[in-house]
């Protein structure tokens, strides 16, 4: 690739992280957090974003952040209480944020008027500079972006002495003083002299360490905020100080009768200009201080302060990024770690050797830590919920200005993790379960008020794990599902009969049925022709389940399990023909011994079996994967009652259970291709391929729709 | 100097190979590894000369018996035949054959095209002849091994 691309491609990453961080942050203002620490955070969100656009040169971004930043400034510097409506508007803006960096990421041009009514409504909330903008210039968006972000009272000096201490942050960030100094001169004629006298030896230097200082004095006709937008992007990450010559002079005019003769002073001004700053990285100083310091400290108590850049208490948990090929490949070589020690063992027991020997004892120790190993290898790739339903409230206000319903939605468990390849499906069953919450589940504010609720609604999701699977909760204080008219939408469109006898539940689990929806019109919101039979089946291909509570006037909560990842899989080993085959688990039902005389011929070669006084579909195996005579005696083996994604039950015949295990799923795409009847393959203790049932597949198949129509949804297995 | 750098540029190395009494040889550079015969996991449904699936260091292989595939009586596995483990179009597939006899090293041209008298099968796998030492090596093209999916549905 492209090494710009990259950058770019990182940059857009870092962009989207940045964008949650400045929705959660303004989401916990919402809350009522107030304090510095969570407006810093949404204000250098905002910042790093417009940075890192302007070294890009995208320049509506840019625009818009600026815009932004302005009206953040304001908040932070108690010019403006971030009161609700404040934060409201300030939400729309962070959504027009995303759009912007979307579109420039997608390379579209987003609608002009789109981000200029943003922008206007941000800077009538008032802010130091924004206000009297907006009266004399049509563009708001114009105007803003070249106001000084100081109000100098005094007329621009002409001559200044730029102070500038990069700090090894700066370094790391790729950004390099010579650019920074080329850009100044491009300002002005200037003379730089340099301070080189933090550097240690050469045997005590950090080789990532920064320990030179220039003094650069500059003449311009430019503005000072011309000056400090030099280093607008870095300056987190090193210290300046930008004053006017006179001012300097004033202060300490040896440095400039003979700048030479006195470098040190001036030097070690500087450091104790340095050495008081207690969290240098913690709190970005994007306004640059042109305020005198006082020079009174001693230079023995200003020592050089070396890299104390390092280890910000402040400072989040380092990360790294890493490819995910290379964890995937990883957790591949572990998985196969596991099943050679499996081996092993048992060639070892094979060999006769006592189970009390050395030999066992240091096999069953490197089992322990290879599982171990396992284990942390899945928690690199295992993600907090939270990258899923920070996607969340603004779908929410977006379909609560949609319906014109008031939506307050809360979010529990964010850090509960799950595995990538679960999180990577969990968005759009979300997306779809919080759009229906609100468009179908909460009354409109009239109704509620009516009903004696409070007008906003409140949609809640949690996440939590619970017995080995991830449980996600979206519930919501509405009316609850009205079974009237489930039942009769459902007889209407003769899915289930009219004098059918349902219970709550099963009435409530009609929703989930293909072809049932009961908006009486159909809105743009959740009625696109997806109902929720789509995300029920979403769902089961992750091997989830999905279920309902629902009680009338209090509202529904839907319930979604999932496995904590898509890279191993329960299964019930089984036996069929000689071969092992793995059964998954989230199929099955229950288990029975099939009585001769429950099993009966149906036509030339169907069978059915009589399960509680339903009749059943009764699949052979072995005969549908072609491995068995079909004309086989069915008693002797076990049955398993099964379910298929779309609801429908079935009984399939195989010869013995073996047990159950959990078994990592490798792909038989990735050097063959797709084969019927099989939704993947697994590596089973003694290192020889197992097969995993498509049970969808041979039922369907087993029904004569389509056999074994190709591609079916496999599953939605992603392959380990 | 500059003429073996020529001339080493030109030739090519191939394995060779015996699959019911014939030789066969395949280009070198596909070949990932050799490894011998282990019981495989047989695919529903799949064509005769598959002769299922095996595990290599975690990748699920599918195993061809060459023989079949080539129109010869099928091979009846032990565990002195040998498995190539081969690359072919970005897939990693194990070739099942008697056993590996030689590396040879040619000239390019020194492969001939095969003369008109092979039958259809065995003209689709082999593209060309070579001779070495009085032996007749069949040279064979490992793109067409594994079936297409969209021969095999029709």
């Amino acid at each position: 690739m492209d090494p710009m691309d990259a950058i770019r491609q990182t940059f857009f990453q870092e962009c989207e992280e940045q964008l949650a961080e400045l929705e959660s942050g303004l989401l916990a203002m919402q809350g009522g957090a107030r304090d510095s620490e969570t407006v810093n955070a949404v204000f250098r969100a905002v910042h790093s974003v417009k940075g890192g656009a302007g070294a890009f040169g995208l320049d509506d971004l840019v625009r818009f952040a600026h815009v932004f930043e302005t009206t953040l400034e304001a908040v932070r510097s108690d010019q403006l209480v971030a009161d609700a409506h404040v934060l409201k508007v300030m939400l729309r803006a962070a959504d027009v944020l995303a759009d912007l960096v979307r579109a420039s990421r997608d390379g579209q041009v987003l609608d002009e008027s789109h981000a200029s009514a943003s922008a206007t409504e941000l800077a009538s909330l008032g802010g130091p500079a924004a206000g009297p903008a907006i009266a004399d210039d049509a563009d708001p968006l114009a105007s803003l972006m070249f106001q000084p972000m100081m109000v100098e009272a005094a007329p621009e000096p002409d001559r200044w002495i730029v102070r500038f201490r990069p700090r090894a942050e700066m370094y790391a960030k790729a950004n390099d003083a010579v650019m920074l100094l080329r850009e100044l001169a491009r300002l002005g004629p200037t003379s730089v002299s340099l301070d080189a006298s933090d550097l240690p030896d050469l045997a005590t230097l950090e080789p990532e360490g920064a320990y030179l200082a220039w003094t650069v004095q500059l003449q311009t006709d430019q503005p000072e905020s011309s000056i400090q937008e030099v280093f607008e992007f870095v300056d987190c990450d090193c210290d300046v100080d930008i004053k006017p010559a006179d001012a300097v002079m004033a202060e300490e005019p040896a440095a400039e009768v003979d700048p030479n003769a006195d470098v040190m002073a001036l030097i070690r001004s500087l450091q104790a200009e340095v050495a008081p700053e207690p969290e240098p990285a913690a709190i970005p100083e994007p306004i640059l201080v042109a305020v005198p310091i006082p020079m009174a400290a001693p230079i023995a108590a200003a020592a050089p302060p070396p890299p104390q850049v390092r280890e910000e208490a402040v400072a989040p948990k380092p990360t790294i990024r890493v490819d995910l090929d290379r964890v995937d490949r990883l957790i591949d070589l572990v998985g196969e770690l596991v099943i050679n020690g499996a081996m092993l063992t048992q060639r070892v027991g094979e060999a006769g050797i006592s189970r009390a020997s050395a030999v066992t004892v240091a096999l069953d120790e490197l089992e322990h830590l290879t599982r171990e190993i396992q284990d942390s290898v899945m928690a690199i790739r295992a993600q907090p919920v939270k990258s899923v339903f920070a996607r969340m409230p603004r779908l929410a206000r977006e379909v609560a200005a949609m319906t014109g319903k008031q939506v307050r939605l809360t979010s529990e468990g964010e850090a509960t993790e799950v595995d990538k390849t679960v999180i990577e499906h969990l968005a759009d069953p979300l997306t779809h379960m919080i759009r229906n919450a609100i468009d179908h589940g909460l009354e409109s504010p009239d109704v509620r008020r009516a009903a004696g609720k409070p007008e906003e609604g409140t949609v809640k999701l949690q996440a939590l794990h619970r017995s080995g699977r991830i449980v996600i909760e979206v519930s919501d204080d509405g009316a609850g599902i009205n079974r009237a008219k489930v039942r009769e939408s459902a007889i209407a469109k003769g899915l289930v009969a009219p004098d059918a006898v349902l219970s709550d539940e099963e009435t409530d689990n009609l929703i989930f049925l293909p072809g049932f929806s009961t908006a009486d019109k159909v809105s743009d919101i959740s009625g696109r022709g997806v109902g929720m039979d789509v995300v029920r089946r979403s769902i089961q291909a992750l091997g989830g389940r999905i279920n309902i509570a629902s009680r009338p006037g209090k509202g529904s909560t839907f319930t979604l399990s999932l496995p904590l990842t898509l890279a191993v899989l329960d299964g019930m080993v089984v036996t069929v023909a000689e071969q092992t085959l793995i059964v998954p688990l989230t199929a099955i039902i229950e288990t029975l011994q099939p009585r001769a005389a429950d099993i009966h011929e149906m036509g030339d070669a169907a069978r059915v079996i009589a399960i509680r006084g339903t009749y059943l579909p009764l699949i052979g195996v072995g005969a549908a994967l072609g491995w068995a005579d079909p004309e086989r005696s069915v008693t002797g083996g076990v049955a398993l009652l099964i379910e298929g994604e779309d609801g429908s039950r079935a009984v399939l015949l195989v010869d013995a259970i073996q047990g159950q295990r959990q078994v990592v799923i490798k792909s038989l795409e990735a050097n063959y291709r797709r084969v019927p009847g099989v939704a993947a393959a697994t590596i089973l203790g003694d290192g020889r391929v197992a097969l995993i049932l498509d049970v969808d597949a041979i039922v369907s198949d087993a029904r004569g729709d389509a056999p074994f129509a190709e591609t079916r949804a496999e599953l939605g297995l992603a392959y380990a | 100097m500059l003429d073996t750098i020529v001339a080493s540029a030109k030739e090519r190395e191939l394995i060779a190979f015996r699959i019911a009494e014939q030789e066969f040889c395949v280009d070198i550079m596909a070949v990932r590894e050799i490894r011998g015969w282990a019981p495989v996991t047989p695919l529903p449904h799949s064509p005769s000369f598959l002769r299922g699936v095996l595990n290599l260091r975690g990748a699920v292989l599918p195993i061809v018996d060459l023989a079949a595939r080539l129109g010869l009586p099928a091979t009846n596995p032990t565990a002195r035949h040998v498995i190539i483990v081969a690359q072919v179009n970005g897939q990693v597939i194990g070739l099942l054959v008697d056993a590996v006899s030689d590396i040879l090293t040619i000239g390019d041209g020194s492969i001939q095209p095969p003369p008109e008298v092979a039958s259809g099968r065995v003209r689709t796998f082999v593209q060309g002849l070579v001779a070495i030492e009085g032996r007749m090596v069949s040279f064979i093209s490992l793109d067409r091994v594994l079936p297409r999916p969209e021969a095999e549905a029709a």
